[in-house]
C-alpha cells in the first residue's frame, strides 16, 4: 500500500449531501475484476452526457458541462471536498479505487458513511471528518477561487488552508501508522496466528453446532 | 454469531440477532486471510418501536419511517439494536426487512434480540443444530439480549400506533412521507444543503413541491431485493393483486422471489397464477432491479415503484426514477398506475 505522509494540493469540491457510492462508480463497471482503470468512470453517470459500459473509451464521450469535474480549473486536485454522508450506500470499494485511479489522495467532509470510510484506509487514501463550519468555508473559498489550497500533515494530525493553521483532526491510532508507514494489515494479523488458533479450539467447546456443519 | 461479507445489506441477519455487516473488497481479502477483522467497537444506539400497526402498514413502513426521523447519516458509527412492541410483534422476515435498510440509516448493523419467534424460525432449517446441539444452541442463544439496565450511546422512541403507510419522493432513503402528503417544499428547509439536496432531487424525480404523491404516475412495479421478497412480502402483494389487473400505463411489473426456495413456496401456494392473471412477470429469483445490474433496467425518465432499498440517482437505470415503498404498497400502484394507498385495495 502506497504510504501517506504529507499532501498540498487544491480542492474538487463535490457540493451536494449523501454522495453515494453509485454515483461515485455506476454498477456496470463492478464486473471488471481489476482494482485499476476506474478512474475515467469515476462519477460517470454526472461527468457524461451519454451512457457508458465498461471496456468503451472515454475520449469523444460528450462531457456534462455543469458538473465541476469536467471544469478544467480543478484538474490538479487531489482532495475532495465533500458534503455529509459522504460515500453511502453500496460497500463496492471500486468507489474508492475509482477516487485512487483519478489521483485524488485525501478526502475532507463533515461525515462519512462507515463502510466507504474504512474501504479508503485500505487503499492509501486519507477521508477527514472537519466540523461543519471549517467545510462551509473551505467550499466558499474553493468555489470562488480554484487554487484555493490544503496542507495535510498526518504525522502531526494538522490542516493547513491557504498556508494557513486551519484544524487539527483526529485519526485512529493503528490506521495511522498503517498509512504512514504504507503497512498491509494481513501481514500485521497474521502474527496472531497462535491467538487465532487458540481462539476456535476454544470456540469449538463452548459453541459446537457453529462447526458441526464442516 | 458474527457475519461479515461484500455486501452492505448483510445487516438483514441482524433479524436473527447476529452482528452481522457489510465490508469492502480489502476486509474480505483480510477475513479470508486471518479469520479476523480488526474492528474498532461502535457506538450503539436503540430505537424502541412502540405501538399496534395498522392494516396495510408493515416493516417497511418501520424502516422508512426510521429513516426518515434519524436520517440517512443518523446512525453513522452506530450499530443499532431494534426494540419495542412493534418489533418483538413482527415476523423474522418483517425483522429482516428492518435490519437489513439500518445501513439505509448509516449504521453499518441493525441488530434485534432473541425471543421465541427466533428460535422457532431457526428450528430445522438446513444447517441449524439438531439434537443436544440445539438445546445448548437454544440456551446460548437466549442470553442474546440487551440487559435491561444496558447502556446505550443513544435511545430513540417512536410512537408507531398512527404510522401510515410510506412512500419515498426523493434520491435520499430519508426523503419519505406519508402516501397521503404532498411532495415536500424545499423552500420550508432550514438547512442551505439540505434544500440544494431537495431541489436536486425534485429535478431529477421530475416533481414539483406540494404535488400530491397519490398523483404521481408509473411505468414499472418491481416487487423484489434483499428488502422485500421473503414469502410474506409475496402473500402481502398478492392479497392487493388478487382479482385485479395491472394499469394499463404499467409497462412491466416484475416478481423476483428471494430465492428457489421462496420461489417454490410460493407456487405451491398458488400466488404464482395471481400475479400472472394480472400481467406481473413471474422471475426466477436474483437482485433483478433493484441495481440494475443485469437487463432489468429503468430507461431514462421511467418511474417505479420499488420495494428495494434504494432511490439513488441512477441506481436502477440511468435517468430512472425509483420510489422505495412496500410489497402491498408497490402492488397497489401497479392496480391504480399511480402511487396508492394500499388500506383502500385491502
Amino acid at each position: 500500500m502506497q504510504a501517506f505522509t504529507t499532501l498540498s494540493s487544491s480542492l474538487l469540491p463535490i457540493d451536494r449531501p449523501n454522495v453515494d457510492t453509485d454515483a461515485i462508480i455506476p454498477k456496470q463497471y463492478l464486473k471488471s475484476i481489476r482494482r485499476s482503470g476506474f478512474g475515467p468512470n469515476l462519477f460517470d453517470d454526472w461527468r457524461y452526457l451519454d451512457p457508458g459500459e465498461p471496456d468503451q473509451s472515454c475520449e469523444g464521450r460528450r462531457l456534462n458541462p455543469e458538473f465541476i469535474l469536467n471544469d478544467e480549473r480543478y484538474h490538479k486536485a487531489e482532495i475532495i471536498l465533500g458534503r455529509e454522508n459522504f460515500g453511502c450506500g453500496s460497500s463496492r470499494e471500486h468507489a474508492v479505487w475509482a477516487f485512487q485511479d483519478y489521483g485524488i489522495r485525501a478526502l475532507l467532509a463533515p461525515s462519512f458513511a462507515d463502510i466507504f470510510f474504512s474501504n479508503c484506509f485500505k487503499n492509501g487514501l486519507l477521508p477527514i471528518v472537519l466540523e461543519q463550519a471549517l467545510i462551509d468555508e473551505l467550499f466558499i473559498a474553493s468555489l470562488a477561487n480554484a487554487e484555493t489550497s490544503v496542507s495535510i500533515d498526518l504525522e502531526n494530525q494538522t490542516i493547513l488552508h491557504d498556508g494557513q493553521p486551519m484544524a487539527n483532526f483526529e485519526v485512529d491510532e493503528f490506521k495511522k501508522h498503517c498509512l504512514l508507514n504504507g503497512l498491509d494489515e494481513i501481514g500485521i494479523t497474521l502474527k496472531y496466528a497462535d491467538k487465532i488458533k487458540a481462539f476456535e479450539a476454544a470456540q469449538k467447546n463452548s459453541a459446537p453446532w457453529l462447526y458441526s456443519n464442516d | 454469531m458474527t457475519i461479515v461479507c461484500g455486501d452492505s445489506h448483510t445487516s438483514t441477519h441482524g433479524a436473527l440477532a447476529a452482528l452481522a455487516f457489510g465490508i469492502g473488497t480489502s476486509e474480505v481479502e483480510h477475513v479470508l486471510a486471518t479469520q479476523c477483522l480488526l474492528l474498532k467497537k461502535t457506538k450503539s444506539m436503540r430505537i424502541d418501536l412502540e405501538g399496534e400497526l395498522q392494516a396495510g402498514v408493515g416493516a417497511k413502513d418501520l424502516v422508512l419511517a426510521v429513516i426518515a426521523e434519524i436520517g440517512t447519516a443518523g446512525g453513522t458509527g452506530y450499530t443499532i439494536e431494534f426494540a419495542g412492541s412493534a418489533i418483538r410483534n413482527l415476523s423474522i422476515e418483517g425483522r429482516m426487512t428492518i435490519c437489513n435498510m439500518a445501513i439505509e440509516a448509516g449504521a453499518r448493523a441493525g441488530i434485534i434480540g432473541v425471543d421465541e419467534r427466533t428460535l422457532d424460525y431457526v428450528a430445522g432449517r438446513p444447517f441449524s443444530p439438531q439434537g443436544a446441539e440445539w438445546e445448548q444452541a437454544k440456551a446460548d442463544w437466549r442470553e442474546l439480549v440487551s440487559d435491561s439496565d444496558a447502556h446505550f450511546d443513544k435511545v430513540i422512541t417512536i410512537d408507531v400506533n398512527a404510522l401510515k403507510p410510506q412512500v419515498s419522493w426523493g434520491t435520499s432513503p430519508e426523503m419519505v412521507v406519508a402516501v397521503d402528503a404532498v411532495v415536500p417544499d424545499p423552500a420550508e428547509e432550514t438547512s442551505d444543503s439540505k434544500a440544494e439536496g431537495m431541489r436536486n432531487a425534485l429535478r431529477y424525480m421530475g416533481l414539483e413541491a406540494g404535488q400530491a404523491v397519490k398523483d404521481i404516475t408509473i411505468d414499472k412495479v418491481f416487487i423484489g431485493s434483499c428488502t422485500n421478497s421473503r414469502i410474506e412480502d409475496l402473500r402481502a402483494a398478492a392479497t392487493v393483486v388478487q382479482g385485479r389487473q395491472l394499469a394499463a400505463n404499467i409497462k412491466l411489473g416484475l416478481i423476483v422471489p428471494g430465492s428457489g426456495l421462496i420461489r417454490q413456496q410460493a407456487e405451491k401456494e398458488g400466488l404464482d397464477k395471481i400475479f400472472k392473471a394480472a400481467g406481473f412477470e413471474w422471475r426466477e429469483p436474483g437482485c433483478s432491479m433493484c441495481l440494475g445490474m443485469n437487463a432489468d433496467q429503468l430507461e431514462a425518465g421511467e418511474r417505479c415503484a420499488s420495494t428495494s432499498n434504494r432511490n439513488f440517482e441512477g441506481r436502477q437505470g440511468q435517468g430512472g426514477r425509483t420510489h422505495l415503498l412496500s410489497p402491498a404498497m408497490a402492488a397497489a400502484a401497479g392496480i391504480a398506475g399511480h402511487l396508492a394507498d394500499v388500506r383502500d385495495y385491502l
